[in-house]
């Protein structure tokens, strides 16, 4: 029986091959809105090897939460209105073209027509209208639902005709068309039945047959080997072409490595093993420099991305079953001179020099340089200063005992501790010159490296921390990506998350802010805005931003279309286009 | 007779190199975490006799830094002035003995120059004045945890051989529980367990503590075969028939039989703790920062950029061999000592 079954899966497979050869000589049925895709032309066929941090956990779009997974999906997959990594512009996909209502509510896409899944099998509205019930399923409980719910209610979709689709939203919602990027639409004709019965959660595993599988991205799934490598195919029926008419990908295979550490990654892509590499920290940017000229590939420095590395304390209310210890020490953090006088001792351009050995840009805010459509530039970037942070201090009543100890007005040492993740060298070596710093001050800092999920437990839930380091992405270059971070009753708002309302007047402001951005339409208005929040976090300084490191990748020379960004996914965005020489 | 001289000269070693570790502050040039930042990752500091010109000068000499403002983080040594190299100058000021405080080091550079015999690190702190304070740490905890453990291996080891029975199989299966136990695993449920920050000093006993408890079992099992053997001689049967008590002849006539072993034991277990320091840092129940060990010291060498691009930060690992030659030179005098001493 088994052998049967191999038999006739070997045969779908050499018909699919044959098609697939087939198809990319033929050009688009009439019926199929096929779209261009705007880089140069490249040739097909080839291989392209790429490492993963780690196996990926899922398939499956709606939970997958973590980096290596999601990279996979994302060449899996395909949305209805793309982000363009290269423009960081928003672009048609599966949706050709939409319409937005005067009020900004309602956005009607319409639906390239023609247009299969990587098992043959026509997409429509259906599928749509599928993808965001599971979506939007709490009991699913994906991660894109927060996205999807706007003014606390879920979006509502309705289907017009086969291949018209409505989106209605609660209020008006700036960043509305941006939602659609990366979520990825799923084949009803093949997940309808495990999702009506409940057992959408297993859907998708890795070790599923591979032809249970199917979806609207440049790839499909060939291969899994446990603890290996993912293979990918190219998906035949996929539905850009380039300028030459030429149907996309170029790529007739995608082969995902799992390769465990950063340091195995850089010698594995040194030895030429894989084509592709980002992730990577300046060090191995620098040791992979030298070798550039003689060996096949080449690196670049993309400067800015959006990542924003900072320093805060637990402004938590105290009482709420904070230990005595650290409440007695919020009446330091509380304090805004305090704050100042440590942001004013920090060497950030040590940092970048020390830990970066250049390759990172200091900050004064959250929006980096990166960022040139949201970056406020009447940010002031004042230079570190020893003294201008003594007076700061001193104003806010602390003073130095004769062996140089800073303590406050009651005699107390000033001490605490800065929590890091031990999985972050970077960070953790920030941390270590910010402690050489403050003690310049007379203050003593230690520094706790903790495994990533105890730290975001303390910073959270226990809230038994005193200060922390640490590091957050944006998926997007607009605000809005960022509400759960400067929302007061955000879960992310670390300094003191999930407030019933704001703590402080620069808070509900913030607050105010935040949500006002959100419904308004206009560009200049929203910057507006935005620039206000960032000031607040300049000068009220919740968070303390140091540094955003660059964005470093590496390719090699035959890899041709290679346009990396400096929004998630860096390398890969473009996959369809890249081809091998 | 040779046996005594090569106990004689690694004796004499490691005595100096202890004298040398204990006032860490007067020989190193720097304070351990004292940050150089224009000079993370300096190569070995070049000290001269002979200036670009060819003259020859009595003092040896370095050259100063280049310019401040060079962005390449490596800094190099070719430069102009020459700064001469002096001794017993006045510098950061250190404890002696964690009582005395004084500035003046063995040797040193006027400021802007550096010397820097073993490199820098990261942050451009001088790594032979940390591999100095980190010999105090980690020498002195293995040391510790040495005795301590043999201590622990002559109680149970004397015990369970001179008594023997019931007392022997529960001290013995106890000593086998403890090899077999998967210490990785209870150490990381340990630190967990612990607060968030903890005093050097808390890290330090520790260190100590979980060194020496965890290597009880091997002293005392061979310290339980000395002591079954010793208890069946003529003199010790000859003792106790003229009424000497059990803790007379465990004192008396037992136990001096087991020292030559013991201290055999504890030359050897010495490195072996200092190398189980370097474990222990890796998982994050060592020194924490800006305080130096070996052990931490050796951790850098994990990373890849490190391993590959500067030679320098090999050099407390290569410096730590000759010094555990010594040490095991010194234990197998010790036992050759023994064998040759009629009982």
């Amino acid at each position: 029986m088994g052998k049967i079954r191999r038999w006739r899966a070997c045969l779908v497979l050499i018909a699919i091959f044959c098609a697939s050869a087939v198809a990319r000589a033929l050009p688009p049925q009439t019926d199929e809105e096929r779209m261009t895709a705007s880089a140069a032309t490249g040739h097909a066929g080839g291989r392209l090897v790429v490492a993963l941090r780690s196996e990926p956990k899922t398939l499956n779009p709606a939970l997958a939460l973590d980096e290596p997974s999601r990279d996979v999906i994302r060449c899996l997959t395909a949305d209805l209105i793309h982000i363009n990594r290269g423009s960081l512009k928003t672009e048609p996909s599966l949706a050709k073209s939409w319409s937005v209502s005067k009020d900004g509510r309602q956005y009607t896409l319409q639906l390239r027509r023609g247009v299969r899944f990587s098992d043959g099998q026509l997409f429509n509205a259906d599928d749509v209208l599928f993808s965001f019930q599971v979506y939007l399923d709490e009991k699913v409980d994906s991660s894109q639902r927060d996205l999807l719910v706007v003014g606390g209610k879920p979006i509502t979709v309705t289907k017009m005709d086969d291949y018209t689709v409505r989106f209605e939203l609660a209020q008006p919602y700036a960043a509305a068309e941006r939602l659609f990027d990366s979520i990825a639409i799923l084949p009803r004709h093949l997940l309808e039945n495990t999702y009506q019965s409940g057992s959408f959660s297993q859907a998708w595993s890795l070790s599923m047959p591979s032809n249970q599988f199917a979806g609207l991205g440049p790839f499909r799934l060939k291969e899994y080997v446990a603890g290996q490598r993912v293979v990918l195919e190219r998906n035949p029926y996929y539905w850009k072409s380039d300028r030459a008419g030429i149907q996309l990908p170029y790529l007739n295979e995608v082969t995902f490595l799992f390769v465990p550490s950063e340091d195995a990654q850089v010698i594995r892509f040194q030895a030429g093993d894989t084509d592709v590499l980002s992730r990577f920290s300046a060090d191995n940017f620098a040791v992979l420099q030298k070798q550039q000229s003689q060996k096949g590939y080449h690196l670049d420095d993309l400067g800015a991305g959006l990542e924003y590395n900072f320093l805060f304390f637990n402004l938590n209310a105290p009482g709420s079953n904070l230990p005595p210890e650290i409440a007695r020490k919020q009446a330091w953090f509380q304090d805004l001179r305090f704050r100042q006088a440590v942001s004013a001792a920090i060497d950030r351009e040590g940092i970048v020099r020390l830990v970066y050995s250049g390759r990172a840009t200091p900050i004064w805010d959250q929006v980096t340089p990166g960022n040139k459509l949201w970056l406020d530039e009447k940010i002031a970037h004042p230079q570190r200063s020893l003294d201008r942070a003594r007076e700061l201090l001193k104003s806010a009543g602390f003073s130095w005992k004769s062996d140089g100890a800073l303590v406050d007005s009651r005699g107390e040492h000033v001490e605490f501790s800065i929590l890091t993740s031990s999985s972050n060298a970077q960070r953790t070596k920030i941390a270590t010159i910010i402690q050489d710093d403050l003690s310049q001050l007379g203050m003593t800092v230690q520094v706790v490296p903790l495994e990533f999920h105890a730290m975001v437990d303390r910073l959270l839930n226990t809230h038994n921390y005193e200060a922390a380091m640490m590091g957050l992405v944006s998926g997007d270059a607009d605000p809005t990506s960022e509400m759960n971070v400067w929302l007061s009753s955000g879960e992310t708002h670390l300094w003191r998350p999930r407030q019933e309302k704001p703590a402080t007047p620069w808070e509900s402001e913030m607050d105010r802010l935040m949500q006002e951005q959100l419904v308004t339409l206009d560009y200049a208005k929203r910057k507006k805005l935005y620039d206000r929040v960032q000031e607040i976090v300049a000068e009220e300084l919740p968070v303390i931003c140091l540094v955003s490191p660059n964005i470093l990748v590496g390719a090699a020379n035959r890899v041709g279309n290679f346009r990396p960004a400096i929004l998630v996914p860096y390398a890969l965005w473009n996959i369809e286009e890249l081809y091998v020489q | 007779m040779t046996h005594h001289r090569k106990l004689v000269w690694s004796a004499a070693v490691l005595a100096a190199f202890s004298c040398v570790i204990l006032f860490a502050g007067f020989f190193a040039p720097y304070d351990f975490a004292a940050q150089d930042r224009d000079t993370p990752f300096a190569p070995p500091t070049a000290i001269h006799f002979m200036d670009a010109s060819g003259r020859l000068h009595v003092r040896p000499f370095v050259y100063g830094p280049r310019d401040s403002a060079q962005t390449p983080p490596i800094a190099e040594a070719a430069s102009v002035q020459p700064y001469p190299l002096r001794w017993f100058v006045p510098g950061a000021p250190y404890k002696i003995a964690g009582v005395f405080t004084s500035r003046t080091h063995l040797f040193g550079v006027a400021q802007p120059a550096r010397i820097f015999l073993m490199g820098s690190d990261a942050y451009g702190r001088d790594q032979f004045s940390r591999f100095l304070y980190g010999g105090q740490i980690s020498l002195l905890a293995g040391l510790i945890a040495a005795i301590l453990s043999v201590s622990i291996g002559i109680l149970a080891g004397g015990i369970a051989g001179y008594y023997g029975g019931w007392l022997d199989e529960i001290l013995m299966r106890g000593g086998e529980l403890f090899l077999a136990l998967p210490w990785l695993y209870l150490l990381f449920a340990m630190r967990a367990a612990l607060p968030l920050h903890i005093s050097q000093w808390q890290v330090f006993l520790l260190l100590i503590s979980v060194m020496g408890l965890i290597g009880w079992a091997r002293p005392a099992r061979l310290i339980r075969g000395v002591v079954l053997s010793a208890k069946e001689r003529n003199f010790v049967l000859a003792a106790r028939g003229f009424g000497a008590s059990d803790a007379y002849l465990l004192r008396r006539h037992v136990l001096p039989q087991t020292y030559a072993v013991l201290l055999t034991q504890i030359t050897l277990l010495v490195p072996q703790y200092v190398l189980a320091e370097v474990t222990l840092t890796f998982l994050g129940l060592g020194v924490g920062e800006p305080m130096p060990s070996w052990g931490a010291l050796l951790s850098s060498l994990q990373q890849y950029s490190v391993l590959s691009s500067y030679w320098w930060m090999f050099l407390p690992a290569l410096l730590l061999i000759p010094l555990f030659v010594v040490f095991y030179a010194a234990a197998d005098a010790l036992q050759e000592l023994h064998k040759s001493v009629p009982l």
